[in-house]
Order: structure tokens, then C-alpha cells, then sequence
């Protein structure tokens, strides 16, 4: 399977690529492909010029300052999954990068592609709705960032511009007493999220003080559950189990593999799963 | 248009010039010969196409030749060492890892790859690491024997 005839540019720099963007109408950045060459062979993107951003060692790496944890979109499944800085101060990323496709996958599959993509099945956005992070674009006249509970804005759609390249994500690093978990009830052949859902809790003396639940795969875009009835309990399995009942999708996407109900019924047992997993990691 | 590209494949140098749409796995086989990547389903599910580029293990089908420009790619060709075949390929020899052999050149990359990072993985670890590649004939019982086999030859 051959994708259509593209032309080809590697950029040497974030302001080369930014200046492609410009000179290239509908042109598509390429950074690991994983995303991109798949929908390409399928002939749902063909794009006529594809710029490889791939070598941009300005936007890889990950690391930790003042509070935050800042990721460059370049930066490989594999290595989020394998970060010492993630495991110290937001090991949530880290467990749901890790649940993505493959070994290989994960070799070549960037976070800033994974997002960019925006498919409702992946497993890096639901997560980073739940920590508040911000993704941060760049354009020719200058930078700015987005919420990431304002990036998703439908299926296969997000607030990228088309002279945007999306550099980095920040996440606030998890304070002492939070707990955080994502689990993935997966699909057996695409290895995509059916659901996927990513809690978090924070406890101070026996009592939570702060819960979050977001919920992906069951809309287009993540769908973030109000779980603030925790606050206060000392986070009873009843109390988590009401709390995850409270999703609600108005639109939930249904496939041959699992109907919008089915898709809200396993997002509120996985849900409750995510809390009571975020809550025994907070205590 | 061409893209001009320079690589080392099984530690030998490889210059051409590709269309950009050139997937790595269509270079290797169609441009070198090297046929034992295989491509199996093409929508970088099943694996029959891992090969090593600089030492990662990545699905050749999802990959643009001009992507691997400076990259070191090693096929299942380049696994013997002066007619002695490596151990991962005795293990699936001894061990019955294989039937019709379609997935076996991904499988022992792949492999290949975890033991990299993993020397003595348990059987849970290397059901993991193989998770990408896909065999619809054997099974993975004996598979999973061969990893740990070339596992014990290796440390």
C-alpha cells in the first residue's frame, strides 16, 4: 500500500519548518509518521508536500522546573514510558504512553503527533486533560499556548493553526498526596483505547482534597467527569463507584466493535477502576 | 521528485535516490533484495516488517525510506555472523518457534530488540515485548521458549 505522490522537505529547524508551512499550501508535518503514513496509505490525508520535522532535536526531550514537567512534542513514546523525570513527578504520563500500541509503535510514535492526530482512542489526551496541561504552539508571529481541555476540539480536530507546529506540552507535576492512575480497556487488534480513563485524587489526612476523572474514547473529544462529591470522603469504593457513575456522554462515538452505550458503560467501570487505583497510590 | 538518501544496512553503506512515498520496507525488498521483512498487513499492526534502525525496533511499513536517511537499518539478513546463525535464530530453530515463518523474521527482530533492553526477561516480559508481532500458525508458546532459549545462549 503506497501513500499518493507527496513532495518531500526535511526541516533543519522549528523557523525552516515554520516558513515550509508557509510556502506549502495543505502541506502536513510528518514527525515520527505513525499517525500520518497510515492515513496516507488509506487516502484520508494527501497532503501534496510532507515536511519532516523528525530531526527537530530542539523539540525532544523531557524535563522538570519549578513545579512542571515540560515534554517536546518530538519526544518518543518510549522514552516518555522510560523517563526517569516522569516516574518522579508525573508517573501518569508515563503509564499511558506506556499502553500504547506497540514496542515499535512507541519507537517511532511522538506525543506531539499523537495529539496533533487527535484520534479518540488514544490514550495521551484524556490524561492530559485530567493534569490541566497546557500544549504550546508556535506560528511565524510568535507562541502560544492552550489548555488541553481546549486543544481536543473534535474528532481528528484540534487548535492547531495552519502555520502552527506544536513544540511542547507542560503538565504540573503531582504533589505529595496525589495519586494518579490510566486504565485502558484495549481494543485486541488496533491496540487503540476502546475506553481509557485517567483519575486522579489527592488525600490529606485520611480525607481527599481533590479528584479528577476524564474519560477518552467515549466521545470525539475526552470527556472530563465531575467527581467533585469526593471531596471530602475518605474515598469509599461506594463513594468512587457514584462518583464514575456520573458519565455522561450527549454524543458518544459507537463503532461495529463496541455501540455508545457500551462505550459509557465501560467508561464508568473503568472510571471506578481508575480512582480506587489513583486513591490506593495517593495513601 | 527524488530524495537522495545514505544509510548502513547489515553494516554496509546503501546510497539511492527514492521517490519520497518510498516505504522502507518496499526499499529493502524491492531495491536491495533484502526480502526477509515481510509485508503482512500493511496498517503496522502485524509486525512481519520490523527490522532495527539504529537499533530501535520500528514496523518498516510505516516508515518513509527517506526517514532512515543516516540511519543503520539491520534485517534479518544481518543477523548470521560468518555462516553461524545467531542465537535468537537457533532458538526459534530448536524450539519449534515457527511454522510457516511469515511473521519469524519481525518476531526475532522484535525479539532481538527486547533482549537489548532486557537480557532475562520473564515470560510475561517477552509476551509484551512480542506484542506487535502477530504469528497466526503456531502460537506463541514455543515462541516465547525460543526467546528465553537465545536469552541463556546470549548472557
Amino acid at each position: 500500500m503506497y501513500p499518493a505522490q507527496f513532495d518531500y522537505r526535511r526541516a533543519g529547524s522549528v523557523d525552516e519548518a515554520l516558513s515550509l508551512l508557509q510556502e506549502n499550501e495543505d502541506a502536513k508535518l510528518m514527525a515520527g509518521g505513525h499517525s500520518l503514513i497510515p492515513m496516507m496509505k488509506l487516502r484520508l490525508a494527501q497532503p501534496p508536500v510532507v515536511i519532516d520535522i523528525g530531526r527537530l532535536n530542539e523539540l525532544k526531550g523531557i524535563s522538570e522546573a519549578g513545579g512542571s514537567v515540560r515534554v517536546g512534542s518530538l519526544t518518543t513514546h518510549a522514552d516518555i514510558a522510560a523517563s526517569d523525570v516522569l516516574a518522579a513527578h508525573c508517573p501518569v504520563l508515563a503509564e499511558a504512553a506506556g499502553h500504547i500500541g506497540d514496542a515499535q509503535v512507541r519507537n517511532r510514535g511522538t506525543i506531539g503527533g499523537n495529539i496533533a492526530h487527535a484520534d479518540p482512542g488514544s490514550d495521551i489526551p484524556p490524561v492530559l486533560v485530567l493534569l490541566g496541561a497546557s500544549v504550546h504552539l508556535q506560528s511565524p508571529s510568535g507562541t502560544r499556548s492552550v489548555a488541553a481541555g481546549d486543544f481536543f476540539q473534535d474528532l481528528l480536530m484540534t487548535d492547531v493553526g495552519e502555520d502552527e507546529i506544536l513544540t511542547h506540552v507542560e503538565a504540573p507535576a503531582l504533589g505529595a498526596g496525589t495519586g494518579a492512575a490510566y486504565l485502558k480497556f484495549e481494543h485486541p487488534a488496533s491496540g487503540y483505547a476502546v475506553v481509557g480513563a485517567a483519575a486522579a485524587v489527592t488525600v490529606q489526612g485520611g480525607r481527599c482534597t481533590g479528584a479528577g476523572l476524564v474519560v477518552g474514547g467515549v466521545s470525539a473529544t475526552p470527556t472530563a467527569v465531575d467527581v467533585s462529591s469526593l471531596v471530602g470522603t475518605d474515598l469509599s469504593d461506594d463513594a468512587i463507584a457514584a462518583a464514575a457513575s456520573g458519565l455522561d456522554a450527549e454524543d458518544p462515538i459507537g463503532d461495529i466493535f463496541a455501540s455508545g452505550d457500551y462505550r459509557v458503560h465501560v467508561g464508568k467501570v473503568y472510571g471506578k477502576r481508575a480512582l480506587a487505583a489513583a486513591r490506593d497510590r495517593a495513601s | 521528485m527524488t530524495v537522495s538518501i545514505q544509510l548502513e544496512v547489515n553494516g554496509k553503506p546503501v546510497q539511492a535516490a527514492v521517490e519520497p512515498r518510498r516505504l522502507l520496507v518496499h526499499f529493502l525488498r524491492e531495491d536491495l533484495g533484502l526480502t526477509g521483512a515481510n509485508i503482512g498487513c500493511e496498517t503496522s499492526l502485524c509486525g512481519a516488517c520490523t527490522v532495527l534502525v539504529d537499533g530501535n525496533a520500528v514496523k518498516s511499513c510505516t516508515m518513509l525510506a527517506a526517514q532512515a536517511d543516516g540511519a543503520s537499518v539491520t534485517t534479518i539478513e544481518g543477523l548470521a555472523q560468518n555462516g553461524d546463525l545467531h542465537p535468537l535464530q537457533e532458538g526459534f530453530w530448536e524450539k519449534h518457534g515457527l511454522q510457516c515463518g511469515y511473521c519469524t523474521p519481525g518476531m526475532i527482530l522484535s525479539a532481538n530488540y527486547l533482549l537489548a533492553q532486557n537480557p532475562s526477561p520473564n515470560d510475561e516480559e517477552i509476551r509484551e515485548g512480542l506484542k506487535g508481532n502477530i504469528c497466526r500458525c503456531t502460537g506463541y508458546h514455543n515462541i516465547v521458549e525460543a526467546v528465553k532459549y537465545a536469552a541463556e545462549r546470549m548472557s
